[in-house]
């Protein structure tokens, strides 16, 4: 067993891209969850409208790069429209059920074969990062302590969490305004803040549209990280996984999908290195009569699971929430 | 408790003083009768009738509330008061009627809408915003901020000063309501009593004409409810106009200019609480032969008090 190196390939894993691409989704649900009480199960929609626009501008119509972003962003606000002008008015649960419905439809809409000769399929889209590939100044590995990460991966990761830093700039600025308090007493009880002049549809639209931009940005990231793009990268586990890294940080604080992101994917990492080597090799550590290497590779999740009831028993409000908070009664 | 002590409070502009008492003395050439009209209306309302299902909860032929007085809606459980409530303040739409609010048709227009033009409510069951601090919640109903637009929000010197404006106001309404020491508080750390005063405060910040409460006394204690009397009592003085919905009949009786009798989703009566109260049909309707008596602790705590 070689702990240095699953250390150091959990520790690469955790600041890598992937951890920015769940990092950015959970700072958009942030925005909807943790705020406004929104609950929006279809995260992984809006990153798919983004990163499927960015991919298809630029492979299928042979378009600019840029254009693609912005065509991305447009469209997750068009799809923060389409879900929000039935469903706001009414109970919070509804949103829940037409969102994770949405995301479903995306992704299998993108994967259509009748779509094939835009979206590719099942098999996605390829090369459309050479414009941003060609901004990389990197050309040798480069690191950060023990772990290095490729030239391109470095620059993705440099790009990702400055992108990171000023999501997180702009979640701490709008929340400590008046409009913020405003989403926050949404969440406690609408109709409180109704009866006190406030347009609640209106400020729960704009809630779901930054919330699905900081989505756009994950899913740019999700398609930049692979150099590829294909509907699997969608499913709605990745919803979840962004839900288990916001309350593993602490709903509603800042920096909690910042924290989150980096230690989940840490310890995911950590579990899947682990389980690989211990069940790899003609003696291992876990002989083949219990587990075998391939049965190990799911272990991971069955970890995953149990991690997140105890965390939800032991510290409901993550690392970085307030227990006084959830000590109050809702209503 | 802080907020148990009951204090008194210098009223002293003698014109808003007069002003209610003239209001008050022009309500004497009304008549007790359902549907009168009052010499100064700040609400009148026409046929509004409201229908769930097959039960028709409210349905009110004409209703005027005069300006600046404290008029009671009382009625037994299930006589539509809440629901009026809601329909006057656009949180539930009737099937038909018209209404209006200082001359503003409200027809049609949304909750938000009504409160800005000054027609403020609070809940039977408080609202207050639990995870919020007091003083959150009192900042939140100013009205007119400029740092809720979004674009201004991210930029602090748009409404910085606004918001010094609106703390200091919140500050001093806290004060009279004494609940100033709980100010950075959790609004949920709050007791019901204190609850009650915090609404009752928040919907002052929206600096409203009409101040609505739907049973204000529900869940208070007996210390608290002569500090909330003369809270409610000070806002008259303070030419506010007020109508609120109470089972508590010492208070409907204590406090209230105006009296008004729903049952069945009627308006049965109408007139000053000691006409009112004699009056037959809201003896068989409501009080019960004993209404003299003062009802003990366990008939005004029991049963739903959903009106």
């Amino acid at each position: 067993m070689e702990w240095g190196g699953i250390l150091e390939g959990a520790l690469q894993q955790g600041l890598g891209p992937a951890a920015i691409v769940y990092c950015l989704a959970a700072i958009g649900l942030n925005v909807h969850f943790g705020y406004t009480g929104l609950l929006n199960f279809g995260q992984a929609g809006f990153m798919a409208v983004a990163g499927y626009a960015l991919a298809s501008i630029v492979a299928t119509w042979g378009l600019s790069f840029w254009l693609g972003l912005v065509v991305g962003l447009a469209l997750s606000v068009v799809l923060a429209l389409l879900l929000g002008v039935p469903t706001l008015r009414l109970r919070a649960d509804y949103l829940a059920i037409v969102t994770i419905a949405a995301a479903e439809i995306i992704r299998q809409t993108v994967g259509s074969v009748s779509l094939l000769e835009y979206f590719g399929g099942q098999d996605g889209l390829q090369q459309f990062v050479d414009t941003f590939a060609g901004l990389n100044p990197f050309t040798t590995p480069m690191g950060l302590g023990p772990v290095s990460w490729r030239p391109y991966d470095f620059f993705l990761l440099c790009v990702g969490w400055t992108v990171v830093a000023l999501c997180c700039l702009i979640v701490y600025l709008l929340m400590r305004s008046p409009w913020g308090r405003v989403l926050k007493g949404i969440r406690e009880d609408e109709d409180a803040v109704r009866s006190l002049g406030k347009n609640v549809y209106a400020y729960k639209m704009q809630s779901l549209i930054i919330g699905g931009l900081f989505g756009a940005l994950a899913g740019f990231m999700t398609a930049l990280q692979h150099a590829a793009i294909n509907p699997s990268f969608f499913a709605t586990d990745t919803t979840f996984f962004a839900y288990t890294v916001l309350l593993l940080g602490g709903a509603a604080r800042v920096l909690g999908p910042v924290v989150g992101a980096i230690t989940f994917w840490f310890l995911i990492n950590v579990l899947d290195l682990f389980f690989d080597q211990a069940t790899v090799g003609p003696n291992p550590l876990i002989s083949a009569s219990i587990m075998t290497h391939q049965q190990a590779s799911l272990m991971r999740l069955i970890f995953l699971g149990l991690a997140l009831m105890l965390l939800m028993i032991f510290r409901p409000q993550g690392i970085f929430g307030d227990r006084r908070e959830l000590a109050i009664d809702g209503r | 408790m802080v907020a148990d002590r009951i204090e008194t409070r210098d009223v002293d502009p003698p014109l808003r003083d007069d002003q209610s008492e003239a209001a008050r003395a022009s309500l004497s050439g009304v008549p007790h009768e359902p549907g009168a009209p009052k010499p100064d209306p700040i609400v009148v309302a026409d046929n509004i009738v409201r229908k769930f299902g097959g039960l028709t909860a409210v349905d009110v032929e004409h209703l005027e509330i005069q300006r600046n007085v404290i008029t009671a809606l009382i009625g037994p459980n299930g006589a539509g008061k809440t629901t009026f409530f809601n329909l006057l303040t656009g949180f539930d739409k009737p099937d038909e009627g018209r209404w209006s609010f200082e001359g503003h048709n409200l027809n049609g227009m949304s909750a938000y809408r009504v409160a800005r033009l000054g027609m403020v409510r609070t809940f039977q069951l408080t609202k207050v915003l639990s995870r919020l601090s007091v003083m959150e919640n009192m900042r939140l109903g100013a009205t007119g901020q400029s740092g809720e637009n979004l674009w201004q929000a991210m930029f602090a010197p748009f409404w910085r000063s606004q918001e010094k404006a609106n703390s200091s106001r919140a500050v001093a309404l806290l004060e009279r309501f004494s609940l100033e020491p709980k100010k950075d508080d959790f609004a949920g750390s709050l007791s019901g009593g204190q609850r009650k005063l915090l609404e009752m405060a928040r919907a002052l910040m929206v600096e409203p004409a009409l101040v609505m409460l739907d049973e204000p006394m529900a869940g208070v204690n007996p210390a608290l409810k002569q500090s909330l009397l003369g809270h409610v009592k000070s806002l008259r003085e303070d030419g506010m106009t007020v109508l609120f919905v109470e089972h508590d009949m010492d208070m409907v009786r204590d406090i209230s200019d105006w009296v008004i009798v729903m049952a069945q989703g009627r308006i049965i009566a109408e007139g000053p609480p000691e006409a009112v109260m004699s009056d037959p049909k809201v003896i068989d309707a409501y009080l019960g032969a004993h209404h003299d008596a003062e009802l003990d602790l366990d008939e005004s705590q029991s049963g739903d008090r959903n009106g």
